[in-house]
């Protein structure tokens, strides 16, 4: 079975160290604060200048001067600081940030990724992705491996205009965790039930797979 | 010390000397942040043709999204757009031009052109169309492409507090591009929520220091949430 979104999002917190400074994309990775492990301390940062984003507000407690990258009303937690977009941009940019994780359309063999515009359709523009991607030594892609129709998202070259190139090595689909390496996708552990044949048939691009593919553990 | 009293008393007159064709840096992240009286006086002014530098174009019927509405701007160098129809609508009719911008790169072309740097190097963007037709150099075995900064004939700022002297402080994230922005204005308007007497802000809490602000007005403020999110009690 393919993972669901809460799946990959457990799978991804599995990455998390004590200790991290985390900036997390919208949609799926937002999802990986639910699943930080017991325990352990994490700081999220958000681009607009928030570093310890806590939870949602409770009604009586809303701000509209206190929200997220994703234009969400939030809340600060203890140890949390506040400041600007160049500064936030500075930390990200300059590789402060332990781990980002962001979604994607497309990745490829040589770590390219392809995530903010899809031509003929409406461009809204790249936020902070670029730099993002440009920024991080340490980035988890989430992404479907495939399309609705089985075409590939994880390809020899991207097809959509990039984000940024050479910058991903590990990617987490509904089906496998992967890493990039030497011009290939490596096969390191498959979702639970699904078959090392599927995500070949799946998967564009070169991929290695080795000779045992562990289940993940979500 | 008049000469350091920042303050202007109307709208009118904090955003006197605005014409035609003029740019115009705007902070605010989203609605969170964004000088809204002044965005309502630009409109009120009916000036046309500007070119609009901020992070995002507002929603349809608040913040930069009533200028575009009134066809104000001609030109947008923004990050994100993705919250306006009529944006939409005016962009694929070709009424209007779009720049747009890594967020990380719009905040220090701001910065670096209140700082009198020119332009700079950064990787955001390299091999992406974003670095279409810009000079590309390596440094330490990457890549990095040259980035132009911006000014702007009027920087547009919403702070929290303020005292006469335009010393200012932001509040949470309603901080973002604003103190970037008033360092790159020709003229530099802020709008707070209230302004105090000289000496009753601790001088090291300052984010904004007053050599930067040519005026400083004091509004009423709707700030509109655009997303409402909630926990259960």
């Amino acid at each position: 079975m393919a993972l669901t979104r809460e799946q990959m999002a457990h799978r991804v917190a599995r990455e998390l160290r004590d200790g991290y400074y985390v900036n997390l994309g919208i949609g799926i990775p937002t999802l990986v604060a639910n699943y930080v492990p017991e325990g352990m301390d994490v700081m999220l940062q958000s681009e607009n200048g928030l570093l310890g984003m806590g939870p949602f507000p409770l009604e009586s407690d809303i701000d509209a001067d206190l929200i997220n990258a994703g234009k969400q009303t939030v809340t600060t937690r203890k140890g949390a600081s506040i400041f600007s977009s160049v500064e936030s941009f500075a930390m990200i940019r300059g590789g402060h940030v332990d781990l980002t994780v962001l979604g994607a359309f497309e990745v490829d063999v040589e770590g390219n990724i392809a995530s903010w515009m899809v031509p003929g359709k409406l461009i809204k523009g790249m936020g902070g992705a670029m730099d993002l991607v440009a920024g991080a030594g340490n980035i988890i892609v989430t992404m479907m491996h495939a399309a609705k129709d089985g075409e590939s998202k994880l390809l020899s070259r991207c097809t959509l205009p990039l984000t940024g190139c050479g910058c991903i090595r590990r990617v987490l689909t509904d089906l496998a965790y992967l890493e990039i390496a030497g011009g290939a996708f490596h096969l390191k552990e498959r979702a639970p039930g699904v078959t090392v044949a599927e995500i070949r048939a799946k998967t564009a691009g070169r991929l290695i797979v080795p000779d045992s593919v562990p289940e993940m553990q979500v | 010390m008049a000469g350091f009293d920042k303050r202007v008393y109307t709208y009118e007159a904090a955003m006197a000397g605005l014409t035609d064709g003029m740019t115009v840096i705007a902070g605010g992240f989203g609605l969170c942040g964004i000088p809204e009286n002044l965005i309502a006086q630009i409109r009120k002014t009916g000036v046309k043709g500007l070119t609009v530098v901020s992070n995002n174009c507002g929603v349809d019927d608040f913040g930069l999204g009533i200028l575009l509405k009134d066809r104000q701007i001609r030109k947008m160098i923004s990050s994100y757009v993705g919250e306006n129809a009529e944006f939409e609508r005016q962009l694929l009719s070709g009424e209007l031009e779009v720049q747009l911008t890594p967020q990380g790169t719009l905040a220090e072309k701001i910065r670096a052109g209140g700082a009198g740097i020119p332009a700079f190097f950064t990787a955001t963007g390299y091999g992406t169309p974003v670095a279409e037709g810009k000079e590309v150099r390596e440094f330490k075995g990457r890549n990095y492409i040259l980035e132009e900064s911006l000014t702007a004939d009027f920087a547009i700022v919403k702070g929290w507090k303020a005292d006469w002297y335009g010393n200012v402080i932001y509040r949470h994230t309603a901080q973002n591009f604003n103190p970037a922005a008033a360092t790159a204005g020709r003229i530099t308007v802020v709008e707070v929520e209230e302004i105090v007497e000289p000496g009753a802000l601790e001088p090291s809490q300052i984010h904004t220091p007053g050599i930067y602000v040519d005026r400083l007005i004091q509004g009423e403020f709707e700030k509109r949430i655009e997303k409402r999110t909630t926990r259960a009690a």
